[in-house]
């Protein structure tokens, strides 16, 4: 096994001479729906390029599923080459342990504070002036999205915006379709984050979950949101609820659910459906009432390794998820929006444009609440929601009330 | 091997002992004691081990009052909101929707157990296929055993939409997507995977009876099912016991079937203590630790009365 | 031990005569009984052979006319998990992996320790083992972190060692409990005999007393590899992302369907995970009986 090991970095030192050796990387992420997977692929391809080889470590779930995982990689010392992890503060703990790769000199050096936009998603990862992880795209949760055809079908003018699903959605129900699809767990509190960014706008929604602002929270504004919650939640019950976002989407795509609310990671699916933006489905970024995007991401960090192949394979891995063919080639399979502004986005589809036009509004953009908040509290939150989702014995007051306690409790 | 040392006598059998001693003195007695004396810090996501940590980081019983106030963990609106129009009869959250398995598990897999034994026990024929059929299920995994149920209850192509199918249009075994009864729905996973071992047991208790009670019986003109319920259900009173506390041991720590049952849906309505503790080791580590805690006492005050059963039978022989 | 009471023949309400009605109702309960605890087996079963338009579309209770193992070869071959389209063969590798090392380390480590329980017993040998049974009861999520913090000490944290040990670990109250009860009810004169002879600690362990307890050390490892093979929490923490068991292979499957779930898929694949344990529940029929029996009744 050794022997083959050695001959094996032999013929790859002699085949490659400018690599000092093939590292095998283990990177773990939460990419696992068709369109995730192919898009990592991309990135996997790119970095095997380089003369290493990506050694996937998928996690099958979500983030919820893989985070425990990863950290718990981390803390015990096994870490592995690279992990996904949402910026903020969920790594902030693991980066103050000391357990984090600073990837600085490599960020200086390629210039990333000009060349990735916007700025907040570097910011997110650096720590007391040094940089710890890399951004690979943007991600935006606040998209609705419809099947055209549904609503065609019946007569009906397929929806702008996420009040006129709410009216429509009654006709829908008597025609045997669900009005919007929904998934367990997650996809349940980026449900109502959604509704309470468009509804409640986005100030409102960074003075509570930043500023940590109770009398927002407990106003009028966020009151409106829980009641929308409230009546959203008879179209998407417990028992119509299924296990993954991606059979949420499917379920559009079937053409079995009229819309549903998902982030743009969406737009994968639908490209693996065949279906065309705008012409077969609609995507309404800010759920179609107020067009912004938060500025959530994916981001790479590499946790600290004693073998120093490792380590010098870890930059190579940074310095390659930044390169303009891997950024472009992952973001269009992910459908997410790519780091580099010097990326050629001709190739993009409708839903991609719409975001980008955004996203040069820079008004429009707002931080990710894992960046405004402790995971934990984020916890709670989703906690609540899922549970006022579900539970319809539960008043828009009451979830409110809860809501502002654990505002007031969260950490600041 | 007669050395003087004390120490060293029987040395082999203390070096193939270690491994043992290790192992409850770092692992169980260590572990149990960090996690008890960690649940009164702020520890949150990275560990903390020195005496000092543990000073500055003390919190009190704050963990505590949070994981209490934590409607995940309880919610008994009956409590605190007696007389308001929020109040409701029943409590929620992990800890009583654990609470109410073990209670369904002791009961439905005991009685049915118990059951089973005794009519295996009417010299039937085909004995060891009847046994065969009813412990299977317990050699399989919990993971096994929640989807495969997780699909036999799926209320769109389940069981349920099959019987509608078939007529039955009011027929309702969409439990897991209802949050009142889906607590019931991991329970009768439970049972079909549990009771063949309770059955087990009994049906070698029952054979541990004195053939001369059933003689006795039989000659006082007793019928069957009183000497079963009035003198036998007595004289196993040890393997009830043994099996109450191997039940009960067994659903305190349920996890697997609900990860892959409902895992904790619909909302949080059928979470349970193990899993409030896993899904808190990335983001809140005292909270995990406390509940931890909590765990422990639960499987303390069930184990003591048994503990001085025990005991007290040793001491009086 | 050696002869349970459950393996003798039944001692209930014997020389009674039934009248038929009784008959019926004993077999009408026995066998209602049984369909309930057949009814998943089958519906795994059928639902595996069926494609996924007729699971779509037709009744749970109703086998296919057109049997397909597609999904069988679908499950263990290509079911995708992630990135890797590999099956849940990787799984069934991984959990052999795991069960090998794990079964003979805890055996071996739990009849020695049983072995100087009951026959070299030491100052406070008896307050450990007490211990060790009550520590048998701590729901294994308490000591779960713990673990994780002495395993990335030791180094071992998400390889197989780690695996391999947190197995010995909590397989060691219950399988020394069986071997300390079984070497206590060997004859004493045996013991004796061979201390006369001057055979020392590890001559009388592997040359008298190991070849005469086969039924015991059989009973431990089908105790020991039903148990690792059906474990779930400890491989998804431990094992680390290489190494996952085929339970956690089977919950990644299931749980990353990609457009719309196949049932089918899933099935054939719960009943490839179940297969190895249900063989040797098959094949060891009264051994397996007897090892849970053993362990919980003379507890």
């Amino acid at each position: 096994m050794k022997m083959f090991k050695m001959a094996a970095v032999l013929a790859a030192s002699v085949a490659l001479p400018s690599v000092a050796g093939a590292t095998d990387l283990e990177v773990t992420h939460w990419w696992t729906s068709g369109g995730e997977a192919a898009a990592v692929a991309e990135f996997a391809k790119a970095f095997d390029a380089t003369g290493n080889k990506w050694v996937d470590g998928a996690i099958a779930g979500s983030g919820d599923v893989a985070r425990p995982i990863i950290i718990s990689r981390i803390m015990g010392g096994n870490p592995m080459g690279a992990t996904q992890l949402n910026p903020g503060k969920d790594a902030d703990e693991l980066i103050k342990a000391g357990l984090m790769q600073d990837i600085t000199d490599l960020a200086t050096k390629e210039d990333w504070a000009h060349l990735l936009r916007p700025k907040s998603q570097l910011d997110s990862c650096t720590v007391d002036g040094k940089v710890y992880c890399v951004p690979v795209n943007l991600h935006s949760g606040q998209w609705m999205w419809t099947n055209r055809k549904v609503f065609t079908d019946l007569g009906m003018t397929p929806p702008k915006d996420f009040n006129e699903l709410m009216a429509d959605a009654p006709a829908l129900q008597k025609a045997g379709i669900q009005p919007l699809s929904l998934a367990q767990g997650w996809p349940v509190g980026l449900l109502v984050q959604d509704i309470t960014v468009a509804l409640a706008g986005v100030d409102n929604f960074v003075k509570v979950y930043k500023d940590r602002d109770i009398g927002i929270a407990s106003g009028p504004e966020f009151t409106k949101v829980f009641e929308a919650v409230a009546a959203a939640r008879q179209y998407a019950p417990a028992d119509k609820m299924v296990p993954q976002w991606n059979e949420a989407i499917g379920l559009v795509i079937q053409g079995k659910a009229a819309a549903n609310i998902m982030g743009d990671w969406a737009g994968g699916e639908f490209q693996v459906a065949h279906m065309v933006a705008g012409k077969d489905y609609d995507c309404l970024p800010g759920l179609g009432i107020t067009p912004v995007l938060n500025t959530g991401g994916d981001v790479f960090y590499f946790p600290k390794s004693a073998d120093p192949k490792i380590t010098e394979a870890q930059l190579v891995l940074a310095h390659t998820l930044v390169t303009k063919e891997a950024q472009l080639a992952f973001n269009l399979k992910k459908g997410s929006l790519p780091m580099r502004a010097d990326v050629d986005l001709s190739a993009a589809n409708d839903c991609m444009k719409k975001g980008l036009q955004i996203l040069d509004h820079s008004t429009a953009v707002f931080p990710n609440d894992s960046q405004m908040m402790d995971r934990d509290s984020l916890n709670q939150i989703s906690d609540l929601m899922t549970e006022f989702m579900a539970n319809t014995d539960m008043t828009p007051a009451q979830a409110q009330a809860k809501f502002v306690d654990i505002i007031k409790n969260a950490p600041k | 091997m007669d050395r003087p040392n004390p120490l060293f006598r029987n040395l082999w059998s203390k070096i193939a002992a270690l491994p043992m001693m290790l192992i409850v003195l770092v692992v169980f007695v260590g572990g149990t004691a960090w996690t008890v004396l960690f649940s009164f810090t702020n520890i949150k996501i990275v560990p903390i081990f020195t005496p000092r940590e543990w000073v500055n980081g003390f919190i009190g019983l704050a963990n505590y009052q949070r994981l209490f106030n934590t409607d995940r963990w309880m919610n008994c609106p009956g409590l605190t909101h007696i007389g308001r129009s929020d109040w409701e009869p029943t409590c929620m959250g992990a800890l009583p929707n654990v609470v109410t398995y073990v209670i369904l598990a002791v009961v439905l897999s005991m009685s049915l157990g118990f059951v089973l034994a005794v009519l295996m026990d009417q010299k039937i024929r085909a004995e060891g296929l009847f046994r065969t059929i009813y412990l299977y299920p317990f050699a399989l995994s919990f993971i096994v055993t929640g989807h495969v149920w997780a699909w036999i209850m799926s209320p769109e192509y389940g069981l349920q939409a099959s019987v509608r199918a078939m007529g039955w249009t009011s027929f309702d075994f969409g439990w897991i997507a209802d949050r009142h009864m889906v607590m019931y729905a991991i329970a009768v996973a439970g049972i079909w995977q549990g009771t063949g071992l309770v059955m087990a047991l009994m049906l070698a208790g029952l054979r541990g009876i004195d053939e001369d009670i059933w003689k006795a019986a039989r000659v006082d003109g007793i019928p069957a099912w009183r000497t079963y319920l009035q003198i036998v259900l007595p004289m196993m009173k040890p393997v009830l016991v043994t099996t109450f506390v191997i039940v009960c041991s067994g659903a305190v720590r349920i996890y697997d079937l609900v990860v892959a049952l409902t895992d904790g849906g619909p909302g949080i309505s059928s979470d349970v203590p193990t899993r409030y503790v896993y899904t808190n080791f990335s983001a809140n580590l005292g909270q995990s630790l406390s509940a931890s805690t909590v765990m422990l006492v639960t499987m303390a005050v069930l184990l003591i009365p048994w503990i001085r059963m025990e005991f007290g039978k040793k001491s009086q022989g | 031990m050696a002869n349970s009471p459950l393996l003798d023949g039944p001692s209930g309400a014997r020389p009674q005569k039934f009248i038929t009605w009784q008959r019926f109702v004993v077999y009408g309960c026995l066998i209602g009984c049984a369909l309930f605890f057949l009814f998943p087996l089958y519906i795994m079963i059928i639902t595996s052979l069926k494609n996924i338009d007729e699971i779509r579309a037709g009744n749970i209770f109703v086998p296919t006319m057109h049997p397909t193992l597609d999904a069988w070869f679908k499950a263990w071959d290509s079911a995708c998990t992630g990135l890797y389209c590999e099956g849940i063969k990787v799984g069934f590798w991984n959990s052999i992996k795991i069960t090998v090392p794990s079964t003979i380390v805890s055996i071996l480590v739990a009849s020695l320790t049983g072995y100087s329980l009951a026959n070299w017993p030491f100052k406070f040998s008896e307050g450990f083992f007490s211990v060790l049974l009550l520590s048998s009861f701590i729901p294994y999520i308490v000591m779960v972190y713990p673990l994780v913090i002495i395993t990335r000490y030791m180094g071992i944290f998400s390889t197989l060692p780690a695996v391999v040990l947190v197995h010995t670990i909590f397989g060691l109250p219950l399988l020394t409990l069986l071997f300390r009860n079984y070497f206590a009810s060997l004859p004493g004169e045996l013991f004796k005999a061979a201390r006369v002879d001057g055979a020392g600690y590890w001559q009388i362990f592997f040359l008298v007393f190991a070849p005469m307890s086969m039924p015991i050390f059989t009973v431990a490892v089908i105790l020991q590899v039903t148990g690792i093979w059906n474990d779930f929490l400890f491989g998804v923490i431990y094992a680390g992302p290489t190494n996952y068991p085929m339970t956690v292979q089977l919950n990644n499957i299931v749980n990353s369907a990609t457009g719309g779930k196949a049932y089918n898929v899933d099935m054939a694949a719960t009943i490839l995970t179940g297969l190895v344990p249900l063989a040797i529940y098959f094949i060891s029929g009264k051994y397996f009986v007897r090892g849970i029996a053993a362990g919980a009744v003379k507890g």
